[in-house]
């Protein structure tokens, strides 16, 4: 809990070092309890994914032959061995779930930042760009957008073979024109403006006016996307996965995991409920603590 | 010694519209403006909105190209070639204190951001120094200089527009309506802190106002431009006591006055300034003008006559 909160501190303390400016923010985030609940959950499972290897009671791949199929616990058949049961060939449930949360924030964690950075120096570019590369790379980006985000992912994926890592460039590239697209909209608002005029009188050279002058005021709304789009990530990630076309089993990711369990539906239900009832609550904590991200950060919606 | 900027019938069109099968209009933001402002000097230019003021401060700062005629400054001829070394003789305040500063540096960063670009040899030290030696001089306390903008009143955030703009030693300083966003006492202090630095560091100041009061207080010449072209150019006396181009004694006659018991004889313009898309090809204030003939719709008249010249075939005075 700690650790994210001094987490989200940072990438904002990294936007601006105003320290009553930290303060406002959180007046204004901890108003909306969803994304305080939101925000815990999330720090919980970043300590599960960061701490997984001490929290987990077994190794994630580790077969135990005469318990498969166990029960959870509070179930006719369970043992306090296997808390949430385990999977047809024996693995421990709980273990597994706790090992998958380190994929799903490694897939998230990439895919934004892959995607971000890629997204805002094209944004940029698009900004700052002649009429004609500007029309180019929108259009570009226009035509990414046509298709449906996962197929094209799939399509990515089939042809760069079925790897975590292939499935996450691909998220990244899926995800990445919703950043251009932002970057490039507050940029053309902020381009002009007196103080952008006011620092190329003074001689600021491109570069410097891109990165040092007019990206700093455009990033609150880039770093809402970058909340929600964690979740896509993942949620992306493990829908690949449950096709096949993300990580591979014996890989604890969850989506993998919901694949593998897939026969057992009518026979173990805990083997399918449990990584998905993880997938869901990630996700659902992730887009409650955006949309009080995006409440705090947006200036439109503040009261002042 | 030649003066710091000297401008010989600058003019600036921009295309507007014209798609694929439109051809695109042209709009003469600029058109045939001469001036020179020497050291210590001020020239107020004075125009109701869209006669090309600001047009004329974004080129003499060198945000926009001349499309015609050239400019010198301190006799040294402006080509973009030469931008870059010519920009640190010329900056600019601009009218609105509120969008003109970064929100995201501090007053500190955004008085030094200028040195680090253009002097990269000084040290961050030598930075600071100078930034603090200019914040006082603008009459900043040395505590302001580690706050964001958005901490101050508008005055002083003119005062940090002011200080920014001075941190280069720039020969000329073009102010941009620098005190219309003001309250009324705020905009004496920042004019007189204005004149002040004027005298401390010579400056010559081209300043852009439609208020004729407070051009008045400032200015030691005039130049009155309509749609785009200058119509009147002369010292500031001889402008407020004898203009000699009709739209002057209107712009003139318009100014509220102090004294409510003095009777003034409020010259009405009918009509609308014509579109700058479609400028008429004699006078371009013929259309509004009261004393209008034949002659003026026909013909443009030259900037030309005594004392000083103004562009009109009657003159009044």
């Amino acid at each position: 809990m700690a650790d994210a909160s001094s987490q989200t501190g940072k990438s904002l303390a990294g936007v601006d070092r105003r320290p009553g400016r930290l303060k406002e923010f959180w007046s204004y985030f901890s108003e909306n309890r969803g994304a305080v609940f939101g925000l815990y959950v999330f720090a919980a499972f970043l300590i599960v994914a960061v701490f997984a290897p001490l929290l987990a009671p077994y190794d994630p791949s580790t077969q135990f032959r005469g318990h498969t199929l166990q029960p959870p616990v509070w179930q006719a058949g369970g043992e306090w061995a296997f808390p949430l049961g385990t999977d047809a060939v024996g693995r421990d449930m709980l273990s597994r779930l706790i090992h998958g949360a380190r994929f799903s924030f490694f897939v998230g964690i990439v895919v934004v930042v892959v995607a971000a950075s890629g997204g805002i120096v094209v944004g940029l570019l698009a900004g700052f760009a002649p009429k004609w590369l500007d029309t180019l790379i929108m259009r570009l980006m226009d035509i990414i957008l046509a298709f449906p985000s996962l197929l094209l992912a799939l399509v990515l994926v089939a042809v760069l073979g079925p790897t975590l890592l292939n499935a996450m460039i691909a998220i990244a590239l899926v995800l990445q024109p919703h950043y251009v697209r932002l970057t490039r909209a507050s940029v053309l608002a902020e381009r002009s403006k007196d103080y952008v005029v006011a620092s190329r009188v003074a001689g600021a050279g491109r570069a410097r006016l891109m990165f040092i002058t007019v990206l700093p005021n455009c990033l609150a709304p880039i770093i809402v996307q970058a909340a929600l789009s964690f979740s896509t990530a993942i949620l992306d990630a493990a829908a690949l996965g449950f096709l096949g076309m993300g990580a591979q089993p014996p890989t604890p990711e969850w989506g993998t995991m919901l694949a593998d369990a897939r026969e057992f539906v009518l026979r173990a239900w805990w083997v399918v409920t449990f990584p998905g009832l993880a997938i869901l609550i990630t996700v659902l904590a992730i887009n409650l603590m955006g949309d009080g991200l995006r409440d705090a950060l947006d200036p439109k919606l503040k009261r002042s | 010694m030649s003066p710091v900027i000297e401008a010989r019938d600058l003019g600036r069109d921009y295309e507007v519209g014209g798609g694929l099968f439109s051809e695109p209009g042209i709009v003469r933001a600029v058109a045939a403006t001469s001036f020179a402002v020497d050291a210590g000097r001020t020239l107020a230019v004075v125009g109701e909105s869209g006669c090309g003021k600001s047009t004329l401060a974004r080129l003499v700062t060198m945000i926009e190209e001349p499309t015609s005629g050239s400019f010198a400054i301190d006799g040294v001829e402006v080509t973009p070639a030469r931008w870059a070394e010519l920009r640190t003789d010329v900056q600019i305040v601009f009218q609105d204190p509120y969008g003109s500063l970064n929100l995201r540096q501090r007053v500190g960063q955004i008085l030094e951001e200028p040195l680090k670009i253009n002097r990269p040899k000084l040290s961050r030290k030598e930075r600071q120094e100078r930034g603090r030696e200019m914040m006082r001089l603008v009459g900043l306390r040395d505590e302001h200089y580690d706050r964001y903008p958005h901490m101050f009143s508008g005055g002083q955030r003119q005062r940090v527009a002011v200080a920014r703009a001075l941190m280069l030693e720039p020969k000329l300083l073009v102010l941009d309506e620098p005190v219309s966003a003001l309250d009324l006492s705020i905009q004496s202090q920042i004019l007189n802190l204005l004149n002040e630095l004027q005298e401390k560091m010579d400056l010559a100041y081209l300043f852009i106002s439609h208020d004729l009061s407070v051009v008045r207080h400032v200015a030691d010449d005039i130049l009155v431009m309509y749609l785009g072209r200058p119509v009147e150019f002369g010292p500031k006396d001889e402008v407020f006591d004898a203009p000699r181009h009709p739209y002057t004694k209107a712009l003139i006659s318009a100014t509220p006055s102090a004294n409510p018991e003095g009777r003034r004889e409020r010259i009405k313009l009918t009509g609308e300034i014509p579109s700058p898309l479609a400028v008429p090809p004699g006078c371009p204030f013929a259309p509004r003008c009261w004393k209008a003939q034949q002659k003026c719709r026909d013909e443009r008249p030259a900037m030309t006559g005594h004392p000083h010249p103004a562009a009109c075939f009657f003159p009044e005075n």
